[in-house]
C-alpha cells in the first residue's frame, strides 16, 4: 500500500534550536499513527511543516507517492491535510458556526454575502453527527475549554480531510467526550482518512492507535505497532530511561495543623455549601467530571470569582479574600487550568514569567531589578522541571505546549505559598516530566505546604492524593482515604446527582 | 459528550450582546429628555436638525473608524484624510473645472488610495497601526497644505455642490421636517457599512482579525488582502466625509480637520465597540456620534462655557467605557 503521506528527512531550525533532525514519518490510509515524545520533542513542529504553517529547511514531503510542496495552510487544506492545532485558535468573538466554517463560508449574491442560514444548518449538521449538543449560534467565548475543543474537532471533521492531524486533542476532554472522539475516529479510519494522533496519555495508545512513532530532541527514534508493544517500552523508547511510579506514601498527620480550612462556601448552581479542610503536609485531591464545579470551587477561595456565602480560615485564622491579591497575601497559590490565558505573559522571556509573582523578592534597596538573581533563579528551576528552551531568556511563546506549563508551575513554586491549588498541573506534560512534577508536589507537602491537586485523570489523583475529595454538580459528594481506594468508588460518588431529573451542570468545566 | 453540555441562559446572552446597545440608546433618551427640560430651545425642529448636521460629518467619520478598530487597529488619519479628500474635490471641480460626479468619485477614489496605503503598511510592512495611521495623518495633513497652497478652495462654480450636504430631498415630501441630505448620507453609509460587517465575508473577516488573526490565518484565509480590504473602505468612506464637509462649508479647508480622529474615535467607543478589536456595532457608533453632537448642542443651548463643553465630553467617554466594562464582567460572572 503506497502510503497517503510520506516525509523523509525532514530538518528544521528555529533560532538557537534545532527541532527536527532529519526525521522520518509516514501515515497509511485508514491508519491511526500515534506521534510520542516528550514535550519539546519536535511533535507538533513536524506536523505544522506537513500542514504548511511552517516551511521545512530541507527534506521530502510525498502525498500519495507524488513529491508535494505545502506552502500555506490553504494549500494543505487543498491537499486534504486538515489540523487540529495544540494551541486552541478559535475567534473567541465570532460563534461556533462562524469559526467552523471561516474561509469557507457559504456565500450566495455575487460571491460576498454569506449565506448565514446554510452556514447554520451545515453546522448544526455537523454538530449531530457528533453527537454534540451545541448550539451552532453559541458564541465561542462563552464556552468551556473542552466545548471549544469540540468546536475544533468540528472544523476539522468539516474539511473532509485525507489526513487529519490531531495534536492533543483529548488534553481537555472528559471520558464521555474523548469516547465519542474515538467513535468519530474509527469511523474515520473506515472512510480511508489518515490520522496523525499525538497525546501524551498512554492509555489512549492502545485503544485508538495502530502504529507508534516516537521522536526524542527532535530525532526519529522508531516506529512500532501499537498492539504488541508493551507501554514501558514506548515510555523508555520516548525518553531514553525507565521511569519508576511507585504509589503514594501516606504521612500520618493526626496532630499536624490545620492550613486551610473552607466552610460552607456557596456561589450559585456551581459551587454549593462545600466545606473541606487541608493539613499542613497534607495532598488533597480534587475529583470529578467536567463541570463538577472544581475550577469554581478553586477560583473562589483564590478570589478570582466571588463568593456568595461562606468562610475561609487559613492557619485558623478567617480571611477575608475579595480578589487574588487577598488570597495571595494570605499565602494561597493558584495555578489555573488555562494557563495560556490566565497564567503567561507568552511575549515575555522565561525568567521574566518565573519571577513574575515573586518580583518584590528581586529588587535592590533603590528599586532596580536585580537581572542576575532572577536568571540564576530561574535557571535552577528550568533545571529542576527539565523546561526544555535554549536559554532562560527565550520568550515563552517559542517553547513547545508542555514547557509553557512548567514555566507556570515554576513561577507558583518560587513564590512559595503555604497553600498551593494546581488546577490541572499536568495536563499536555509528557510522563518523564509528570512524574517529575509528582515528585515536586511531594516534596512541597512534605515541606510543610497544603497541597489541592485538581486533576480529571483519576490515575494521577489516586498517585497522589492523600486524601480525596469528590465533586458532583457543584457538591461535594465525600471525601475518601488516599492509597489504595477503588476507582468505582470515586466514580459512584462523581456521578451522585441531586436527583435523577436535575439537568446537568451549566457553566465553567471544572 | 451529549452529557455535560448545555448553553449560556439566554438572558444572559441577551444581556451580553443587546444590552450596549440598550444603554447607550437609554443615555442618548436619557440626555435628550434632560435637555428639552432645561431648555424649551432644545427640542425645536430647527435645533434638532442642527443636532443631526452636526453628527453627520462625525458619524460618517466614525463608522469609518468602527472598521478599522474591529480589525485590532485604529486609524488616526480620518480627520486628515477627509480634509485631503475635500482639497482633492476642490481641485478637480474648482481649479480643472470637471463636472460635479467627477469631483465625488475622485474624492472618493483618494480615500480609498490613502486607505491601500495605510492598510498595506500595517498588513504587509507589519508597522503598528498607531504608527502607520499617525504617519499617514502628518503627511496627508501635509499634502492637503501643498496642494491647495494652503489657501482654501471654494466651490461657487459647481452649482448645486452645497446642496449635497445642506439640502433636503426630504422637505419635497415631508415640509415641516426638512433632514438635510448630510444626515441621509450618515445613514445611507451606516447601513451599507452595517450590512457589509453583519452580512458579507468582508465583514466577517473583520471581526475575525481583530478577534485572533493569527487564527485566522491558520484557517487558511489570505488575512493580510482582507485587512488591506478594510483599510481601503475605511479610506472611501472618509472621502465621503470629505464631500460632506467641503459642501457644508462651501468651500475646502486645508488646514482643518484637526482633532476630527479623537472625536470619531471617542463616538466609536461611546458606540461600545472594543479598542482591542474583535466587537462592536456601526449602531452602537452611530448612537454614539448622536450622543456627542446631543451632549455638545445641549450645552452649548445651557451657556456652558466651550471649555466646559470639552471637560465634560471627556468624562462621558470615560464614563460610557467604565459602564460598559461593567456590563461586561455582569455578563461573565452570569
Ligand atoms: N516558533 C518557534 N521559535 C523558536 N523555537 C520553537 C518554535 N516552535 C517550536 N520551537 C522549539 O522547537 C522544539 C520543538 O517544539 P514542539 O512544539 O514541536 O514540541 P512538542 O513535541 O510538540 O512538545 P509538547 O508535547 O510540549 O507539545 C522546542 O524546543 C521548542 O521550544
Ligand atoms: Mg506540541
Amino acid at each position: 500500500m503506497t502510503p497517503l503521506v510520506s516525509m523523509r528527512d525532514i530538518d528544521k531550525s528555529f533560532p538557537g534550536v534545532h527541532a527536527l533532525k532529519s526525521v522520518q514519518f509516514e501515515v497509511l490510509p485508514g491508519e491511526v499513527h500515534a506521534l510520542m515524545g516528550e514535550n519539546g520533542a519536535g511533535k507538533s513542529t513536524l506536523m505544522k511543516i506537513l500542514s504548511g504553517v511552517y516551511s521545512k529547511d530541507a527534506g521530502v514531503i510525498e502525498l500519495d507517492g507524488k513529491s508535494v510542496n505545502v506552502t500555506s495552510p490553504r494549500q494543505a487544506q487543498e491537499l486534504g491535510i486538515g489540523i487540529i492545532h495544540q494551541e486552541l485558535s478559535l475567534m473567541r468573538d465570532l460563534n461556533a458556526a462562524q469559526n467552523i466554517f471561516i474561509g469557507r463560508e457559504p456565500r450566495s449574491a455575487g460571491n460576498f454575502v454569506i449565506d448565514e442560514k446554510r452556514l447554520n444548518a451545515d453546522t448544526a449538521k455537523l454538530f449531530a453527527a457528533m453527537h454534540l449538543k451545541l448550539d451552532p449560534k453559541v458564541q465561542v467565548e462563552s464556552l468551556t475549554i473542552a466545548k471549544q475543543q469540540m468546536v475544533e474537532i468540528a472544523k476539522a471533521l468539516s474539511h473532509k480531510s485525507r489526513v487529519l492531524i490531531m495534536d492533543e486533542p483529548t488534553a481537555a476532554l472528559n471520558d464521555a467526550e474523548i469516547n465519542e472522539l474515538f467513535t468519530i475516529i474509527r469511523q474515520l479510519k473506515a472512510e480511508g482518512v489518515g490520522i496523525v494522533y499525538i497525546s501524551h496519555k498512554m492509555d489512549e495508545l492502545k485503544r485508538i492507535a495502530d502504529r507508534v512513532t516516537v521522536m526524542r530532541d527532535g530525532e526519529y527514534v522508531g516506529t512500532v505497532p501499537a498492539a504488541d508493544t508493551p507501554v514501558e517500552k514506548i515510555i523508555s523508547m520516548m525518553v531514553g530511561r525507565a521511569i519508576s511510579d511507585e504509589p503514594p506514601t501516606i504521612p500520618d498527620l493526626k496532630d499536624a495543623e490545620v492550613l486551610l480550612e473552607v466552610k460552607n462556601l456557596n456561589r450559585g448552581r456551581e459551587v454549593q455549601d462545600v466545606s473541606f479542610s487541608v493539613k499542613k503536609g497534607e495532598i488533597l485531591g480534587f475529583a470529578g467530571l467536567m463541570g463538577a464545579g472544581r475550577t469554581e470551587v478553586a477560583r473562589v477561595i483564590f478570589g478570582a470569582d466571588s463568593m456568595q456565602s461562606g468562610e475561609i480560615f487559613v492557619h485558623g485564622k478567617k480571611v477575608s479574600i475579595k480578589q487574588p491579591r487577598d488570597a495571595v497575601r494570605a499565602g494561597i497559590g493558584y495555578l489555573s487550568e488555562d494557563r495560556k490565558q490566565f497564567g503567561l505573559a507568552t511575549g515575555m522571556d522565561v525568567a521574566a514569567n518565573i519571577v513574575m509573582a515573586s518580583v518584590e523578592r528581586f529588587i535592590s534597596p533603590l528599586g532596580v531589578l536585580k537581572n542576575k538573581e532572577i536568571r540564576d533563579t530561574a535557571r535552577e528551576y528550568i533545571k529542576q522541571l527539565t523546561i526544555r528552551t535554549p536559554s532562560e531568556r527565550q520568550e515563552t511563546r517559542f517553547l513547545s505546549g508542555g514547557n509553557q506549563q512548567k514555566v507556570v508551575v515554576a513561577k507558583w513554586l518560587l513564590r512559595d505559598c503555604d497553600v498551593l491549588i494546581f488546577d490541572e498541573p499536568t495536563r499536555g506534560i509528557d510522563v518523564g516530566a509528570k512524574s517529575e512534577i509528582y515528585k515536586l508536589l511531594n516534596k512541597l507537602a512534605e515541606q510543610g505546604r497544603a497541597i489541592i491537586v485538581i486533576s480529571s485523570e483519576l490515575p494521577e489523583i489516586l498517585r497522589l492524593s492523600h486524601r480525596i475529595a469528590v465533586m458532583c454538580e457543584g457538591r461535594l459528594t465525600g471525601i475518601l482515604p488516599g492509597g489504595d481506594t477503588p476507582q468505582e468508588e470515586i466514580m459512584r460518588l462523581a456521578t451522585q446527582r441531586a436527583s435523577a431529573t436535575t439537568t446537568p451542570a451549566n457553566g465553567r468545566a471544572a | 459528550m451529549s452529557a455535560a453540555i448545555s448553553n449560556p441562559s439566554p438572558a444572559a446572552a441577551l444581556w451580553a450582546t443587546g444590552a450596549q446597545k440598550i444603554l447607550a440608546f437609554a443615555g442618548l433618551i436619557f440626555l435628550v429628555i434632560g435637555f428639552s427640560l432645561a431648555s424649551p430651545n432644545f427640542m425645536q425642529t430647527s435645533n434638532i436638525i442642527s443636532i443631526l448636521q452636526a453628527a453627520s460629518v462625525n458619524g460618517v467619520l466614525a463608522v469609518a473608524a468602527t472598521l478599522v478598530i474591529i480589525t485590532g487597529g485604529i486609524d488616526l488619519s480620518v480627520g486628515a484624510l477627509m480634509t485631503f479628500c475635500a482639497v482633492i474635490c476642490g481641485v478637480l471641480l474648482t481649479y480643472m473645472g470637471l463636472p460635479l460626479p467627477i469631483g465625488v468619485a475622485g474624492a472618493i477614489l483618494a480615500g480609498i488610495a490613502s486607505g491601500l496605503c495605510s492598510g498595506t503598511f500595517v498588513a504587509k510592512l507589519k508597522v503598528p497601526p498607531f504608527i502607520a495611521t499617525l504617519g499617514m495623518m502628518l503627511i496627508l495633513r501635509g499634502l492637503s497644505l501643498v496642494i491647495s497652497g494652503t489657501r482654501p478652495i471654494y466651490f461657487n462654480d459647481t452649482p448645486g455642490f452645497t446642496e449635497i450636504a445642506t439640502g433636503s430631498i426630504v422637505r419635497n415630501f415631508l415640509p415641516f421636517l426638512p433632514i438635510p441630505n448630510g444626515v441621509l448620507i450618515l445613514f445611507a453609509v451606516a447601513g451599507i457599512t452595517a450590512y457589509i460587517l453583519g452580512r458579507t465575508i468582508l465583514g466577517r473577516y473583520a471581526y475575525a482579525l481583530g478577534s485572533n488573526e493569527e487564527a485566522l490565518r491558520l484557517s487558511g484565509v489570505n488575512a493580510d488582502r482582507w485587512k488591506i480590504g478594510i483599510y481601503a473602505m475605511a479610506g472611501g468612506i472618509c472621502g465621503i466625509a470629505g464631500v460632506l464637509i467641503a459642501s457644508r462649508l462651501n468651500s475646502a479647508q486645508p488646514a482643518l480637520g484637526m482633532g476630527y480622529e479623537l472625536d470619531a474615535i471617542a463616538a466609536v467607543v461611546i458606540g461600545g465597540t472594543s479598542l482591542s478589536g474583535g466587537r462592536g456595532t456601526i449602531l452602537g457608533t452611530l448612537i454614539g456620534a448622536l450622543i456627542m453632537a446631543v451632549l455638545i448642542n445641549g450645552l452649548r443651548i445651557l451657556s456652558v462655557a466651550q471649555e466646559w463643553q470639552t471637560v465634560v465630553t471627556g468624562s462621558i467617554i470615560i464614563l460610557a467605557v467604565y459602564i460598559d466594562i461593567l456590563r461586561r464582567q455582569r455578563a461573565a460572572a452570569a
